[in-house]
Parts: structure tokens; C-alpha cells; sequence
């Protein structure tokens, strides 16, 4: 047996998401919890059709807020990165701040940049979006510039080819599997930082502020439909990444094969 | 007619002039004819891959002459008058076959039309037509080497420089590729620098085979292969090619006990 059929694939994570859902359900009935520690499934369905159209209208800000600071943080990144691919003297200057900035959890600049901007005013999330998609976008990129397989250049050299030809011939397709392996790591942070940042206070209509509200007010119910409709959506900007990655570098050796 | 490739007392020393580290190549005089088939032959860390890469211009000489079709051999690397293959196929990934092959002549700036015909004849050559579509990774090793060959000649380079290109193959596929290699070559009237540390790999492909020893790293003998052409499988069970093979095994030993 050596290509499992579609339905020995998609099999097993399928039972155990029913098994979950269901052992949930029973769970929370016969141990009797409490609504407002944990609504059975049925309870969140049953809130998440209720209020969807609520939610997406709340939706519609943050997924602004995310896609913005995405495009400016991680847009910002790539052409750093270029920069530091052209003079080598500023990649020596500034990858050790940038390795050390990654590490910093940038979320924590959220209240400064809401008193900065004003938590209402839609900047205050773009730019902690920007800010923490930026560095791993910068890294990464750096890394697919530079980890080239050193005979590419030699090979390059023998053709007496010009920087500039070394750059976009070998350089920057060498680093478009960093790339898209950036975006994948970017999309996500650019939900959790707009999502956390309205945590940290925003405009009534968006996400975070929603979900922090219905908490306070024990409409737990409502909450978790929001927190379900937050994973929705990383899923989905994350399969758009893929999909993206797919038709871009079709070569690559994350992208199926068969 | 100038040699191809004319080396006069060249060195090439690594580190600091004042605290050399290593003599890579010591005092190298060397003439390659048109159409010769020359291997560089000798133990690992014997200079004969910093001596290609001299010829080449990647690596440039401490000291000496290095002289390709007549012209330094940093201007002919300029005119893009050799082709290059390494151990490794150094393929680009993001590469079809044929657009691999078509790379240099891309770089050169050739109309589209003329490189795709180009890399196609290539392509035949190495018998690769059925496969320009395809991605590196869906090639074996024996066939990525094969699209590293084409792209090399895709110019048509007079001269072909090759560093352990079969290497890293097995024992039978290297068999075949040199086969391959020497009917290329016959087709093409390139003249090739062969690094190999083969000898049976040497002796079957070459004209002359340039032996070298270790440390300081220098031609120790030349031994001229006077097995007729054209060479195949017969070629490799013929009496005179097992003398040469010992000649050339015994002039590596003798280079080695020189050094002592």
C-alpha cells in the first residue's frame, strides 16, 4: 500500500473531531458544568448561527486592521531585506537588533500604541500588526537571500554576470520558499495582534472588543461562536497563503508533488 | 593556433603573504592543444580543483601566468569563453530542464526564440528532449549531471571545464556517462579539463592525463593515453589500457613518495 486513499486519509482527523465534539457534549452534561465555565457545543452552535451576522459586522474591522498592517509590516520587511541583500554592511548592522526584536513580544507595545494613536483610531492596530509581522518577514527573507548553495554563485561568476543578475536570477527565487514560509508565520500574528490588541481597547465594532464584552457579560455562548469565527478566519487567510504558494513556486518541495 | 589553455610557473598560495598557510599550487606549467581531452588527476587536497577554478578565473592565481585562448584568462572568463560543471549539478530548482540550459545563454542575452531553440539541440544531445519540462527534482542524479553538461556547452564554449562532474554517481551510471561524455565531446570538438580522482576514469576519457601531488600541489608527471578512438566498452578490457591504468597508478604513488 503505498498512496493511503482519500478516505484512509481524511478518516482519522475526522473521527476524532466528532469524538471530541461529542465527548464534549456528553461531558459537560453529566458532569453538570456550568454555562459560564464551558457551553456543550450545541449552546456555541446554536450561538454562532445566531449572531453571525453581529460578529462578522465586528469581523469586518479587525479583518481590516489585520490584512492593512499585514501588507505594510510584512511589505516593509521584504524590502528590507533586499536592502541588506544589496549593501552587506547593513545586514551586519542591523540582523543581530532584528533576531533580538523577534524574540520580544511585541503584543505587549499594544497599550503604548493605543495611547499613541488613540484605541479608536484604526492606526493603533495597523501598527502592531505591521510591527510584529515585520521582523519575521525581515529574518526570513534575509535567510533565502543569503543561504544560497555557494557553487549557484560561482556558476554565476563563471558567466562574469553582474550583481544585479546575481540578485534576481539566484537570490531572490532562492528565497521565495522563505518567503512564503514568512507569510504563513505572518498571517497568523497579524490576527492575534489585532484581535489582542482591541483586547487592549478599540472601537465597539471589532472583534476583540466583542469577545471581551460578552465575557464580561457572561454571554459566554456568544464569545466562544467569536472565538470559533476568529480560528475560521486564520484558517482561512492561511489557506489563502497556500493556495498563493502553490501557484508561485510550484518547483517547491512543500508544495505536493504528486 | 595559440593553446587553449597556457600555464606558465603558476602558484597559488592561501592566507596572508606574509604567514602562508597553504601552497595550493606550486610552480604549474602546463599547454592544453585544441580538442585535447586533459584529467587532472591526484589525492584529495592535491590543488587540482583550485587549478581549474584558476583556469576558470574563479580563483585567481598568486603568481604566474594563466593565459585561455590566448587572452588572460580573467578577460576570456569575461568574453564567457568556457563552460563550467561541478561535482554537484548546480541546478536552479525554480528551473524547468530547459530552462536550466537556457541560463547562460539568457545571461548573455540571447533572443528568446534562438535560446529555446538552442537549448533544445542541447537537450538531443544529451539525449534529455522528452524531459525539457520537467523540474530538477524529478530528474535522477546521472540526469541532472546530463542538463549541467548541456547548459555548459549551450554557448559552445571551445573550452569545457569539468570538477569531479561524475563523482558523485554510482559506479555503473559513471561507466555510461563517460561514454556519453566522450561522444559529446566528439560531436562537439570541445577541448575539456577533466578533474577526476578515478583512474580508470581518467585513462578511458583523456588524451593526456596530468598527475598531481599533494602539498605542495604540483604536476608530477604527464602520461599521454595513446588508446584509440573511438573508446567503449571493448576499449576497457584491452590490454593497454590496464598498462596505462598502472602507469598512471604508479606515477600518483611516485609523486607521493617524491614529496618524502
Amino acid at each position: 500500500m503505498t498512496h493511503p486513499s482519500r478516505f484512509q486519509r481524511y478518516a482519522p482527523p475526522v473521527v476524532v473531531f466528532f469524538a471530541v465534539i461529542i465527548l464534549w457534549e456528553v461531558l459537560v452534561d453529566v458532569l453538570n458544568i456550568q454555562r459560564f465555565l464551558l457551553p456543550a457545543p450545541s449552546v456555541i452552535a446554536e450561538a454562532f448561527f445566531r449572531t453571525f451576522s453581529v460578529i462578522m459586522n465586528s469581523a469586518a474591522y479587525t479583518i481590516r486592521s489585520a490584512v492593512i498592517g499585514f501588507l505594510v509590516g510584512a511589505g516593509a520587511g521584504m524590502l528590507v531585506a533586499l536592502a541588506t541583500a544589496r549593501w552587506t554592511t547593513m545586514r551586519e548592522g542591523l540582523m543581530p537588533f532584528a533576531i533580538a526584536l523577534n524574540s520580544v513580544p511585541i503584543i505587549a507595545f499594544a497599550p503604548i500604541m493605543n495611547n499613541w494613536f488613540g484605541s479608536t483610531n484604526p492606526m493603533s492596530k495597523i501598527m502592531i500588526v505591521a510591527i510584529i509581522t515585520f521582523f519575521p518577514m525581515m529574518i526570513n527573507m534575509v535567510r533565502g537571500l543569503t543561504l544560497v548553495e555557494p557553487a549557484k554563485i560561482e556558476l554565476m561568476r563563471s558567466y562574469a554576470t553582474t550583481p544585479l543578475e546575481v540578485l534576481t536570477k539566484v537570490r531572490i527565487p532562492n528565497s521565495l520558499p522563505y518567503l512564503f514560509n514568512a507569510l504563513k508565520v505572518c498571517s497568523t500574528l497579524a490576527l492575534i495582534g489585532a484581535i489582542v490588541g482591541e483586547y487592549f481597547g478599540g472601537p465597539r465594532e471589532s472583534l476583540g472588543v466583542y469577545i471581551l464584552q460578552e465575557a464580561q457579560l457572561f454571554r459566554f455562548d456568544n464569545a466562544w461562536a467569536a472565538i470559533i469565527i476568529s480560528a475560521l478566519l486564520g484558517i482561512a487567510f492561511y489557506l489563502i497563503i497556500l493556495a498563493a504558494e502553490r501557484i508561485a513556486i510550484p518547483w517547491h518541495a512543500s508544495v505536493d508533488r504528486r | 593556433m595559440p593553446p587553449v589553455v597556457s600555464l606558465k610557473n603558476v602558484n597559488k598560495i592561501f592566507g596572508p603573504a606574509e604567514r602562508p598557510t597553504t601552497i595550493a599550487l606550486k610552480d604549474i606549467n602546463l599547454e592544453i592543444q585544441p580538442r585535447e581531452f586533459i584529467s587532472l588527476i591526484g589525492p584529495s587536497g592535491c590543488g587540482k580543483s583550485t587549478l581549474l577554478r584558476t583556469i576558470g578565473d574563479l580563483i585567481e592565481a598568486s603568481s604566474g601566468e594563466v593565459m585561455v585562448n590566448g587572452k588572460p584568462a580573467r578577460q576570456a572568463r569575461i568574453n564567457r569563453e568556457y563552460g563550467m560543471v561541478f561535482q554537484a549539478p548546480v541546478l536552479f530548482e525554480w528551473r524547468t530542464v530547459l530552462k536550466n540550459v537556457e541560463l547562460p545563454l539568457e545571461v548573455m542575452g540571447v533572443p528568446k526564440a534562438e535560446r529555446t531553440r538552442r537549448g533544445r539541440e542541447m537537450l538531443r544531445l544529451v539525449e534529455l528532449q522528452n524531459f525539457e519540462r520537467h523540474y530538477p527534482w524529478q530528474l535522477s542524479g546521472g540526469m541532472q549531471q546530463r542538463v549541467a553538461i548541456a547548459r555548459a556547452l549551450a554557448f559552445r564554449p571551445e573550452l569545457l571545464l569539468m570538477d569531479e562532474p561524475f563523482g558523485a554517481l554510482d559506479e555503473i551510471t559513471r561507466e555510461r556517462m563517460n561514454a556519453e561524455l566522450l561522444r559529446i565531446w566528439h560531436e562537439t570538438q570541445t577541448t575539456v579539463v577533466f578533474v577526476t580522482h578515478s583512474i580508470p576514469e581518467a585513462v578511458f576519457l583523456s588524451t593526456r592525463v596530468a598527475v598531481m601531488s599533494a602539498r605542495p600541489g604540483r604536476i608530477s608527471d604527464i602520461i599521454t593515453i595513446d588508446l584509440p578512438y573511438p573508446r567503449n566498452v571493448e576499449t576497457r578490457e584491452h590490454p593497454r589500457f590496464f598498462e596505462l591504468v598502472t602507469m598512471v597508478r604508479e606515477a600518483l604513488r611516485k609523486g607521493e613518495e617524491m614529496k618524502e
